[in-house]
């Protein structure tokens, strides 16, 4: 995984709310086996609008994407984190987030900002108003600038910032626990009334013992 | 000393944890893993790519349900190439790490969320995921099930768990009595409409009261299932006789010698007097009515009776011009009553509303009647267990008698990942779960009914009021 430390970038205002993960990547292109090539479908209906802001020439390689309340509801689909990726965005500023996407984005590299909604509210009518409009992410000092006199402070979970600075795939991660693992199965494998086949976990129960 | 008491959520939470570093989310046990199609190609390609074997192939059950065509014709050769490989990719997948998987042919095949519970997989006190975020629906039985990212999907196959960061409570309390032909989708879309799509962000719910406790296991389902249109984490509702009844004998469920032993431990299950809750609401059944949605978010709704609201009612700039912008894509005016709506379709299915008990509900409003010549009405039952057995009260030959059209099980047109999508400007009556632009075809306009609510509009081509329904005994013969 990509790691995450400063970025400087344009942004991008998308000034909806709710904005669920149907409409980051329409269904049509989840048939596809690939973790690779979401980008040109990112938002694929908004896209044939050539009023809508991705479409404008200004927002250009933009790296930031600026949101309303409810980013990312919806669907688990891991794709809208694959296609916001893939077109280029590394970070995303919102007032909130819906949960699954909200860890979908940290497993691809991506930053999720949180940001009190007056504020991002002012930074969605700058980034409107004035071309270029630039935003700085620090990930290692929490704080999100502008040129024009903005600066504010951001929170994170401080597990997901570590594994974002640090690019972590986070199943190794998972894995320095394997031996807590191992003795937690071996005796969760005998509550057959949460197995969903019961006869075969006693089976591997039996096994393990033989 | 006695232990402090605990809520539902917190004993499943407690009894899966394997581990609990400092500073670091906890690692919580998976029981059974659910897998279709669409969310897996590329965890079983990192499982590959990493040398990693999938843990455990008895806790992992693979179905397909979203992309496979619903006529039976199109399901023995898929027209789709890229929908078509993706299905023989999970095949494969299947094959090569030894997992079961209830194919197309299979007389178990289904929606995954309809056949876990069917089959008995799903079990009071588990912990549940599925690369989908209706994962919830397996909350009714007092499982935490929750949906996943594909990268979570990889997570689990390589481990069996996942890191999870500890979510809040939230105990929504349904008390009073369901008005006549008000049922569990308007509880459902009556806490959403309430609490609001993000309402419960963060938090797993325990839905309790009178009315969650006098609904049957189909009805539990449909509420979970809506939890994540909520924004909650996972919806959860207490194991009790009712959920002991549905599962005896179920295939996978514990038989004679072990299930009052499995009874005993799931009736401890429930959460404790005086458990705390992070946050707590009281919903009064006499509140809710049939509702239908109205715009592009399921929030967006209101009682079949009301009339399009005016988004001078919103609270801020951002929610009106959102609330404009579903006006505009659903082609409507405020002040406009819902019932005089016309619609095109009528879709009833999906992991929400496909049960035998939906069918039923559904088939009660429509004997005797037929669908408005305007409409295309389709039926899609959720598994093919639950359509042999529709079949065996006769419920098809009502709907076919009324004109709908008669389907094989999928998630059809809840999602438009397989050929039943709605043509742009197409007005739809769906019982499914979401009114997202586009969700259910490019340009379609999805409005969130109960199966019943669903039934009625199809017969008299636009939305009508369940309650005042001439339900008729007889199938009249035109």
């Amino acid at each position: 995984m990509q790691s995450f430390h400063t970025l400087t970038s344009n942004a991008v205002p998308l000034d909806r709310v709710n904005v669920d993960t149907d409409q980051i990547i329409p269904k049509q292109f989840l048939k596809r086996i690939e973790r690779t090539g979401y980008g040109d479908f990112l938002f694929f209906d908004w896209r044939q609008d050539p009023g809508f802001e991705l479409n404008n020439p200004h927002y250009k390689g933009a790296q930031i994407l600026l949101a309303a309340r409810n980013f990312g509801c919806g669907s688990s689909r891991e794709h809208a984190a694959w296609a916001l990726s893939d077109y280029g965005f590394r970070c995303v500023i919102a007032p909130s987030f819906a949960d699954i996407f909200h860890s979908n984005a940290g497993k691809n590299g991506i930053l999720l900002v949180t940001l009190p909604e007056d504020q991002v509210q002012l930074l969605l009518d700058r980034a409107a108003k004035s071309d270029g409009y630039s935003l700085t992410v620090s990930l290692e000092d929490q704080t999100v600038k502008d040129t024009q006199g903005f600066s504010a402070p951001f929170t994170i979970d401080p597990f997901r910032r570590y594994c974002l600075l640090e690019g972590l795939d986070d199943i190794g991660l998972s894995l320095r626990h394997a031996d807590e693992l191992d003795k937690f199965e071996r005796q969760h494998d005998l509550a057959f009334w949460v197995a969903p086949k019961p006869y075969a976990a006693k089976t591997s129960q039996e096994t393990a013992r033989a | 000393m006695a232990a402090s008491p605990k809520t539902l959520f917190e004993k499943v939470w407690e009894s899966h944890l394997v581990a609990e570093p400092a500073n670091e989310p906890a690692l919580l046990y998976v029981d059974l893993h659910l897998v279709h199609e669409v969310t897996s190609p590329q965890a079983f390609e990192g499982l590959r790519l990493a040398g990693r074997k999938l843990r455990r192939p008895d806790r992992t059950v693979a179905t397909i349900d979203h992309n496979v065509p619903t006529t039976l014709d199109g399901r023995v050769h898929i027209q789709d190439a890229i929908a078509a490989k993706q299905i023989d990719t999970l095949r494969k997948n299947c094959a090569d790490f030894g997992v079961t998987l209830y194919d197309i042919q299979s007389a178990e095949q289904g929606i995954v969320h309809v056949i876990g519970p069917e089959l008995g997989l799903t079990k009071p006190g588990m912990t549940i995921v599925c690369g989908d975020s209706h994962t919830s629906t397996h909350g009714a039985f007092g499982a935490l099930a929750f949906g996943i990212g594909t990268s979570e999907v990889e997570h689990v196959m390589a481990t069996q768990c996942l890191p999870q960061s500890k979510p809040k409570t939230f105990r929504i309390a349904v008390e009073g009595e369901l008005p006549e032909s008000v049922t569990a989708k308007d509880v459902a879309l009556g806490i959403i409409g309430r609490i609001g799509t993000d309402g419960a962000t963060g938090c797993v719910i325990e839905y309790a009261g009178s009315v969650i406790r006098s609904l049957s296991m189909e009805g539990r389902m449909t509420v979970c299932n809506m939890s994540i249109e909520a924004g909650a984490r996972a919806g959860m509702i207490a194991p009790d006789d009712t959920t002991f009844a549905y599962l005896k004998d179920r295939e996978f469920s514990p038989k004679v010698e072990d299930w009052d032993k499995a009874v005993a431990e799931w009736r401890k299950l429930a959460s404790d007097p005086g458990a705390k809750f992070d946050r707590e609401l009281v919903i009064p059944a006499i509140e809710l009515a049939p509702f239908v949605t109205w715009g592009t978010s399921p929030g967006m709704v209101i009682p079949v009776t009301d009339v399009i609201p005016n988004p001078a009612v919103t609270k801020s700039d951002a929610d009106r011009r959102g609330f404009e912008r579903a006006l505009e894509y659903m082609a409507l005016t405020p002040g406009t009553p819902i019932e005089e709506i016309t619609i095109d379709r009528v879709f009833i299915g999906s992991c929400t509303n496909s049960r035998i008990e939906d069918l039923r509900a559904a088939a009660k409003v429509v004997v005797g009647h037929r669908v408005h010549s305007k409409v295309r009405a389709m039926v899609v039952p959720g598994s093919q267990k639950v359509k042999a057995q529709a079949e065996s009260e006769g419920l098809d030959q009502i709907f076919r008698a009324a004109g709908f059209e008669w389907r094989e099980p999928g998630c059809s047109m809840c999602l438009g990942m397989n050929p039943d999508i709605l043509s742009p400007g197409e007005r739809c009556a769906s019982t499914s779960n979401r009114n997202f632009e586009g969700r259910q075809g490019r340009g379609g306009r999805t409005h969130l009914v109960s199966p019943m609510m669903a039934a009625a509009a199809a017969i008299t081509g636009h939305f009508t009021d369940v309650r005042t329904w001439e339900f008729r005994k007889e199938e009249v013969l035109v």
